[in-house]
């Protein structure tokens, strides 16, 4: 028997709260399945074993937060029989909610509200916690009526949360609001016994709220780990900075007859082909990609770009387009726009905010020319993409007028040199003069 | 059949409500640039434009995007497009 423990998703997190669980004691797992969803203050992720077996039991009930290394279920291996508990027959059951983005506006039917009473065990549940007594208590919830959905049919405090004030909603609707942003507390539902569809969700993303919600809690945590993470970077890298501009005529014109060819849905923005550069860069260039850990710098494993994407509310993160410098220009175009969607409802995996190599930020699309960004640790350097603008520039002795952008490189100056730096921006440079071969 | 000012208005506000939930189009004026005011990067642009071809039922390459850029440029764009397809 091992423990299946809260993972660090990041050098900056301390701890996590279990949103849900994915699998429910006596489940068999292969090793990468996903466990539970975690959240850690930057984004809702999934969390997955790095063992293949049978769940024992779940040790953390979902809304707990706990540290890194905390162990959050037992595991066993095939074949070893349990050694505390054995599986509850009642454990709720529930649909397994897959975390691949749906089409929008997919009318998807409306799966039918489980009825958990008819699930839940036989057998007396365990008495909720005092803590959750008390929680129970200060919202006026009955305990008695609440139906439980953690192990063994035990209460958790979400359900607490959840007859105290929580709409029904049906799994699509909910969904549908976290794409959409909406809050559904303030979704009146018109399906049955008040229960909130994907239709109300529609119809209240589409009613302009007179004041937009303003969630005051999110961005404070946000806004607290991304202080706590850049001051680290600040006080223990020694930044140094480079620049150069970039004539894009090429690229540019490249992408524009290509994309005559290409759906509105297949074409290819100029933000994608500098993330491909800089990703082939990066492989040419190994020194600039990896971590600086104990006094050494330690190699990326492989090229994973963490791209700065701000999250609507305010905050923002920084996952990684994994293996970019094997994904080809379209391939990479598409993953990015599926890496930004889902950054934005919240569905990120593990990997992805835990192991970006390098990490670019594009502030063209915010209109500044030029941005020197703050490296993020354990990382030794972070390329900064400015606005593409046309400028009178000089080519063969001629002027003319150039869409040109302004490339920047933080280095952590342990562990290379600007030297390096300046090659590293110059071979970008080379790479988008030949957009054929990215 | 050629599109009409208030019709091209309300499927573009439509496709711009999908990328940002809580945009205050009816506060914004006819000649804002959208890109700018909405905040929208380049991806959300192509998502916009995505959407808009798709239900507009009309073709819209790149070299058409300086015609979206706003709400105004947006509505005669979408009526000349309409008509040239009757």
């Amino acid at each position: 028997m091992s423990d299946f423990t809260m993972p660090s998703l990041g050098a900056d997190m301390d701890s996590g709260t279990i949103v849900e669980w994915l699998v429910k004691p006596g489940d068999h797992v292969q090793r990468g399945a996903p466990m539970a969803v975690v959240d850690t203050d930057k984004a809702a992720v999934e969390i997955e074993t790095f063992q293949s077996g049978v769940v024992g039991d779940l040790l953390v009930e979902p809304g707990q937060r706990v540290d890194v290394g905390t162990p959050l279920a037992t595991m066993l291996a095939a074949g070893e029989a349990p050694s505390a508990a054995p599986v509850s027959v009642g454990k709720a059951k529930r649909p397994r909610a897959r975390r691949v983005p749906p089409p929008r506006e997919a009318a998807a039917p409306v799966p039918p509200a489980v009825p958990r009473e008819a699930e839940v065990a036989a057998a007396a549940p365990p008495a909720p916690s005092p803590p959750l007594r008390h929680h129970a208590a200060e919202l006026g919830v009955d305990l008695a009526s609440v139906t439980g959905t953690g192990t063994h049919g035990r209460i958790t405090r979400r359900d607490v949360d959840a007859a105290a004030h929580r709409p029904r909603v049906s799994p699509y609707a909910r969904r549908l609001a976290e794409e959409l942003g909406v809050d559904l507390a303030a979704v009146t539902g018109t399906g049955t016994s008040g229960t909130v569809r994907a239709e109300d969700v529609r119809a209240a993303a589409h009613a302009r709220p007179e004041v937009p919600p303003v969630s005051t809690e999110a961005p404070r945590s946000d806004r607290a780990t991304i202080a706590a993470l850049m001051s680290r970077s600040k006080r223990e890298i020694p930044h140094y900075y480079v620049a150069t501009t970039v004539d894009m005529h090429t690229v540019v014109s490249w992408l524009r007859d290509t994309n005559r060819d290409r759906s509105v849905a297949e074409r290819i923005v100029p933000a994608a082909a500098l993330l491909r550069a800089v990703a082939l860069a990066a492989r040419r260039m190994p020194q600039l990609n990896g971590f600086w850990v104990d006094g050494v710098f330690v190699p990326g494993e492989d090229v994973h770009v963490g791209v700065a994407i701000s999250v609507r509310r305010g905050a923002l993160v920084a996952p990684a387009l994994r293996h970019a410098a094997d994904l080809e220009l379209p391939v990479l175009m598409q993953a990015l726009r599926d890496l930004v969607g889902r950054a934005r409802s919240g569905r990120l995996t593990r990997a992805e905010l835990a192991d970006p190599t390098l990490t670019v930020t594009d502030l063209g699309d915010q209109g500044v020319e030029e941005v020197f960004g703050v490296i993020q640790p354990p990382q030794v350097a972070l390329v900064g993409i400015g606005r593409l603008v046309e400028r009178p520039w000089a080519v063969d002795g001629l002027l003319g007028v150039r869409p040109l952008v302004r490339l920047s490189l933080s280095g952590d100056h342990r562990a290379t040199d600007g030297y390096t730096g300046a090659r590293f921006l110059a071979t970008i440079d080379d790479l988008l003069q030949h957009p054929e071969a990215l | 059949m050629t599109m009409t000012p208030d019709q091209a208005r309300s499927l573009v506000s439509k496709q711009i409500r999908f990328i940002v939930p809580d945009a205050d189009l009816d506060g914004l004026p006819p000649d804002a640039d959208l890109r700018r005011t909405l905040e929208l990067d380049s991806l959300d642009f192509l998502e916009f434009v995505e959407r808009l071809s798709k239900d507009a039922g009309v073709r819209i390459d790149e070299d058409d995007y300086p015609s979206l850029a706003t709400m105004e440029s947006c509505q005669a764009f979408l009526a000349a497009r309409t008509a040239a397809s009757d």
